[in-house]
């Protein structure tokens, strides 16, 4: 079983971001797939975390993700209030949206580090809300092409499937951009 | 059938909407929401040709219900924690009334303190109001047990509660298969033979002062009293424990999924601790029964599905002779002990091979309920029973009580 917790802002996506990758997994192929909510207070821009849970088969553990394989950051001013790599498994895999290089952001630890300007590649496909630029699907790709867990193609699929009309295609395009921009590499801390 | 990754919220909502209920009625908390939004929505589309109707307070949701049910409607409601205590008046006249609506109680903590997350205080604070109720493992338990639900009420003219964490199931999402509307429909008739009708044309008084003595009515045939109402409707409530695994066996028939009918079970064969709960609970604790075997402990899961009518046999059956059984609950009758543990000692009590029995309670308020801390107290009740503890108190699972004051 893999393992993933995601940790953004309230309002930025990240219930939406875990929700699109356990339906990306279900569609690669993994018959256990699992998506929830932190399980507290949220209020909006207040640090706020979701998780997902991929398996081979049916998922029977439903407590919070604790010791996660996955850690992804949907926003790098979270990594001074969040603590994001508290209890990640050795050897696991961390995933900062960032357009800093992972050299710069003073993260060590035994994980493996990627960074990825995915608010780059939201901003090139246009999916901007309120002025802002949106990452909760791009940033899947991003996951995608770091881990190696889903496909590309079925990460397209799941935004189809959570979003409609015009903004499911700017996301599908976000994320193929993250997926282009991020390296399957990574840099040891 | 098709396979979907949903919430538990939209698995309710799907198996309301593939049970064509007619009337829906509901007032929005935390974490039950979603279930009634999504109805809306489809009742809006015209995808659901049902009544919506919006109102002020879940005393008026229920009432609502009452009423279309009175009048032969197939109606649904849903609610959380100080939603259902704040129609407690109306639970109780819906079942003495004998109206078979069904409605989803989706877990949460009862205030103050105040808290939105999941335990089960708020079900089991109305269990004794003369409803069914079912509680749900997972998601796909759910769906199925949301429709099995208005099958069961309709048979036995008995509203049906079903039960299911809050957040730990209803904002987590999972496979789901779907059955197909035509599916649904073999398996669920419309609702026919409804015990009582309002017609247009034949009004009548709904509800009169009934005495406690049986009387002669105006025709001079007798009528029971209401101590004899009482008992008929135990007589029917107590119908759910054949027509629970009856309504379930059919389900399986019609779309090939059972979830056991009252109870069940996991690695329970040759199992000397036994492991019981209701919920959520019982799909982690079959993940326990497999570490504490691999330890060498005989361990096994026995979920509780129909807490109310209790499956008083079904689990004397399934516990003669064992060691052990260490029940979790997710609530607490204040000054006594969790409700589940103490139904279950006195179903068991006196009979040959009587296990012992502990209690624990876990999780309120929402607190994380973890693989490690279920194991651990099976084994702090393992070391109990071979000191020889007959009785023992309840046990409170990861209780921080340096912080208490």
């Amino acid at each position: 079983m893999h393992e993933i917790r995601w940790h953004g802002r309230g309002g930025q996506g990240s219930v939406t971001s875990s929700k699109i990758l356990a339906e990306a997994a279900f569609r690669s192929g993994w018959c256990g797939a699992t998506a929830a909510p932190s399980f507290g207070a949220e209020r909006r821009g207040a640090p706020v975390t979701a998780s997902t849970r991929i398996a081979r088969e049916r998922i029977r553990v439903l407590s919070q993700v604790t010791a996660p394989d996955v850690v992804v950051v949907l926003d790098d001013s979270l990594l001074s209030v969040a603590n994001a790599e508290v209890g990640m498994k050795p050897g696991g895999t961390m995933i900062v949206n960032t357009t800093r290089p992972a050299s710069a952001l003073g993260l060590f630890g035994d994980f493996r580090l990627v960074a990825s300007d995915v608010t780059g590649a939201a901003e090139a496909a246009g999916v901007i809300v309120g002025g802002q630029p949106i990452v909760s699907a791009a940033i899947v790709g991003a996951f995608a092409k770091a881990t190696g867990l889903v496909s590309l193609e079925s990460v397209k699929a799941a935004i189809g499937e959570a979003f409609s009309g015009s903004a499911a295609a700017k996301n599908v395009e976000a994320a193929r951009i993250a997926y282009e921009c991020t390296s399957c590499d990574g840099a040891a801390t | 059938m098709t396979t979907r990754l949903m919430t538990g919220n939209d698995a309710a909502a799907t198996a309301v909407k593939l049970a064509r209920a007619q009337v829906i009625a509901a007032y929005p908390i935390t974490p039950q929401s979603p279930v009634v939004e999504q109805l809306s929505r489809w009742v809006e589309e015209g995808e659901l040709p049902a009544e919506f109707v919006a109102v002020e307070s879940e005393h008026s949701a229920l009432s609502v219900c009452i009423g279309a049910s009175t009048v032969g409607a197939r109606a649904f409601t849903a609610t959380s924690a100080n939603g259902l205590a704040y129609m407690t008046e109306q639970i109780w006249w819906a079942a003495g009334a004998r109206l078979p609506i069904v409605m989803c109680v989706v877990n949460r903590a009862m205030a103050a303190p105040w808290n939105v997350l999941n335990d089960q205080q708020d079900s089991m604070s109305v269990r004794d109001a003369g409803w069914v109720q079912l509680y749900c493992r997972d998601d796909q338990e759910i769906l199925d047990t949301t429709a099995q639900a208005f099958r069961v009420a309709e048979r036995i003219n008995v509203p049906v509660m079903v039960c299911y964490d809050g957040f730990l199931l209803s904002h987590t999402m999972m496979p789901v298969d779907v059955p197909s509307p035509a599916e649904v429909d073999a398996f669920l008739p419309p609702r026919t033979a409804p015990l009582q009708i309002v017609e247009v044309s034949d009004p009548r008084n709904v509800g009169p002062v009934t005495p406690a003595d049986p009387r002669e009515d105006a025709d001079g045939a007798l009528q029971p009293g209401y101590m004899e109402l009482r008992a008929m409707h135990n007589a029917s409530l107590l119908q759910a424990l054949e027509v629970v695994p009856a309504v379930d066996a059919e389900w399986s028939e019609a779309v090939g999924r059972s979830w056991g009918g009252l109870v069940g079970e996991y690695l329970l064969d040759d199992a000397e601790i036994v492991l019981v709960a209701a919920g959520s609970l019982v799909t982690q604790l079959t993940l326990v029964a497999e570490t504490l075997r691999a330890e060498g402990v005989r361990a096994g899961a026995l979920g509780i599905r129909c807490y109310r009518p209790f499956p008083a046999d079904a689990l004397r059956d399934r516990l003669a002779s064992r060691a052990l059984a260490l029940v979790y609950d997710k609530a607490l009758s204040y000054g006594n002990e969790g409700p589940i543990c103490g139904d279950l000692k006195a179903a068991l009590y006196s009979m040959d091979g009587e296990p012992a029995v502990y209690g624990a309670i876990c999780g309120l308020g929402g607190r994380d309920v973890t693989l490690e801390h279920l194991a651990q107290a099976a084994r702090d009740a393992l070391s109990d029973l071979e000191a020889g503890v007959a009785h023992r108190a309840p046990v409170w699972i990861d209780l921080a009580e340096g912080s208490m004051r």
